[in-house]
């Protein structure tokens, strides 16, 4: 469905409300302070000035000092004591303020909060949900525009959720707060006030515009480990998620490829169902994301593809992503995998 | 205690299923966490579970233990700055036993200061305790209890003690220190400290002494015997390997299950006739 039928959509009926990605991350962490008394927000900045990117404004104000609150700036204690929390019984949701500060808590992820329900064979558990805003697109620079997810889809013990909308980061947020294992949930900020082409010289369309920025008030959840079909096609098979789900549609639109575009929303657990069908059917698979290319997530996709569907390959996996250097600053628009690099692979393998 | 042994053994009685090295044990029943293995990664922890103890207005408190050489990690640092910013009901006990496998505790800063010390720079409260007298260590640990629960703040406990064995059973102390160190440590034994002061003021005596070392060899030997009838590490009786895949998750995903039905599967593809006991 193009933006543009979208816009007729939203304008044809009028009533529906419109929420940005931040408006709607808010609205999930509102939704569940108020539902459930043992989950807290915590981390810089978040309580008092409602986070750099205003993700949890007001709920403070709303919830009080003792559910939601400013920390010290140290990313070991935010996910050290928020261990500790959920082992007391809290459903804490630390906020990373980028994820790209998230390593030195890597350790209380990792060999903590991932292996204590095993450790401890259910003792004990780590409910938490770390939320981080991840991805560049932004002139952030090598310190503000990482994608270090494959880091931990990595890792034994924990889940990782990236939503591509205002509807699925609040209904997978809410999810992942209910869930009883540590989840990773990276939102891809260049996309938190509306999607984006990749066409960064083009002015942001906010997401009003949008239908997947129709955010029902209340409670809704989508499952963990359930991938999106964005578009139904034949010809090519998309596997992406976070910004490059939007970039990705908009170069095959343009290029007039029916593309079949999985958005994965959930890295692990991974809907595999879903990319064993539609691989099956196109018999081409491209996997777009914009994490550095060694060792991606796209490599466990490419190998899970090959290992699963190679009889129906017509073509030879391909992979678009970041290039393997640290996120240049004023290279930025070089190093992002934009249409040009998307257009190159999707000609080849439309070729082949 | 035969819990505890079967932990140590990994054997199918095992309630931690095997999981874990040796003593490191996990007890929700008990209010005693999951140890890790990991070094002072459970200092922080303890403060948050001490925060969530305070959220929920609650009147327990949460106590924790490191050793000197590990207070050079950066989570004691989190440790100690969250504990002071939330007032947190917890109390941080540094064991200075002045090694830390082979490093003596100077390479944790102890040539110029105390681990006490480093409390004042907190704004926690610190003590500085003879580690190797029973009752001193009860009254300091007694005073920051109480502390604790009427919400008067973190207290930071430095245990000065001396560890006379090795790190572990795979240690040899001689390759790193002399031999004689032990024998010239003058704080003493704190078992035989606490039984020379029982029978110094009339509550004990050598014969109750030497009857109460027999019960607990005996205990712990018979005990043994009972867990060791479970299984040994290396030799078999352990939990079934589909528990290799438990908990990994709360429930199991898809991949989880590929991997559980292949190590079942190389499992009888080793076994083809079964193995008993195992």
């Amino acid at each position: 469905m193009s933006a543009d039928t979208k816009e007729k959509t939203v304008n044809g009926s009028g009533t529906e409300r419109h929420l940005n990605m931040i408006e709607a991350i808010n609205e999930a962490l509102d939704i569940k302070l108020r539902e459930d008394p043992d989950v807290i927000v915590m981390g810089e900045d978040v309580g008092y000035f409602g986070g750099v990117f205003r993700a949890t404004a007001g709920l403070q104000e709303k919830h009080g000092k003792t559910r939601v609150f400013d920390t010290p700036i140290s990313e070991c204690g935010i996910i050290g004591v928020a261990v500790g929390m959920g082992a007391y019984g809290l459903r804490p949701v630390p906020e990373i303020q980028f994820a790209d500060y998230i390593y030195p808590g890597l350790d209380q992820l990792i060999s903590e909060a991932a292996r204590l329900r095993y450790r401890s064979a259910g003792d004990y558990i780590s409910p938490m949900t770390v939320r981080s805003p991840f991805g560049g697109g932004i002139f952030g620079g090598q310190t503000h525009s990482q994608s270090p997810e494959a880091i931990f889809t990595h890792v034994s013990g924990l889940k990782t959720v990236i939503p591509s909308t205002p509807y699925d980061a609040k209904g997978l947020l809410i999810s992942c707060i209910e869930d009883n294992d540590p989840v990773i949930f990276f939102e891809p900020k260049r996309i938190y006030n509306g999607p984006f082409s990749g066409y960064y010289d083009k002015p942001v369309e906010p997401w009003k515009r949008f239908d997947e920025s129709i955010v029902p008030e209340g409670h809704y959840k989508i499952p963990l480990g359930k991938a999106r079909h964005v578009t139904q096609g034949e010809e090519l098979t998309v596997l992406t998620y976070g910004t490059m789900v939007h970039v990705a549609e908009a170069v095959c639109r343009e290029k007039g490829v029916e593309a079949d575009i999985l958005d994965l929303r959930t890295l692990v657990p991974l809907d595999i169902e879903a990319i064993e069908e539609s691989v099956k059917k196109t018999g081409k698979c491209l996997i777009v994301h914009e994490a550095t290319r060694t060792s991606g997530f796209g490599a466990e996709l490419s190998a899970l593809v090959t290992e699963r569907c190679f009889y129906h390959l017509e073509a030879p996996v391909e992979r678009v992503t970041g290039f393997d250097t640290p996120y240049p600053h004023s290279l930025e628009w070089a190093y992002f995998p934009g249409p040009v690099r998307i257009g190159e692979a999707i000609d080849k393998m439309m070729a082949g | 205690m035969i819990e505890m042994i079967n932990q140590i053994y990994s054997n199918k009685g095992d309630k931690l299923k095997g999981r874990q090295l040796p003593i490191m044990y996990s007890s929700r029943e008990h209010s005693f966490f999951s140890i890790s293995g990991n070094l002072a990664t459970q200092t922080p922890q303890a403060v948050g579970w001490a925060m969530a103890s305070a959220i929920k207005r609650d009147s327990r408190i949460a106590a924790t233990w490191v050793g000197e050489g590990s207070t050079a990690e950066g989570d004691f640092h989190s440790a100690c700055t969250f504990a002071t910013v939330y007032n947190a009901p917890v109390i941080l006990n540094v064991i200075n036993n002045q090694w830390a496998i082979s490093s003596f505790s100077g390479f944790a800063g102890a040539e110029r200061t105390t681990f006490a010390a480093r409390a004042l720079g907190y704004g926690l409260a610190g003590l500085r305790v003879d580690g190797n007298d029973p009752l001193a260590v009860y009254a300091a640990e007694r005073w920051a209890a109480n502390r604790a629960r009427a919400n008067a703040g973190p207290t930071l406990i430095e245990h000065f003690t001396y560890r006379a064995e090795g790190h572990s059973t795979s240690d040899d102390p001689s390759g790193y220190r002399s031999a004689q160190e032990r024998e010239e440590w003058p704080l003493g034994d704190p078992v035989m400290r606490l039984k020379n002061h029982l029978i110094e003021i009339g509550e004990w005596d050598e014969d109750r002494q030497e009857a109460l070392d027999k019960e607990c060899v005996d205990h712990v030997k018979a005990v043994t015997k009972e867990a060791e009838k479970n299984g040994i590490l290396g030799h078999g009786l352990h939990h079934p390997f589909k528990t290799m895949f438990e908990d990994v998750f709360e429930e199991l995903p898809w991949h989880l299950k590929e991997q559980s039905e292949q190590a079942i599967h190389e499992r009888e593809t080793k076994f083809p006739e079964g193995r008993p006991n195992s």
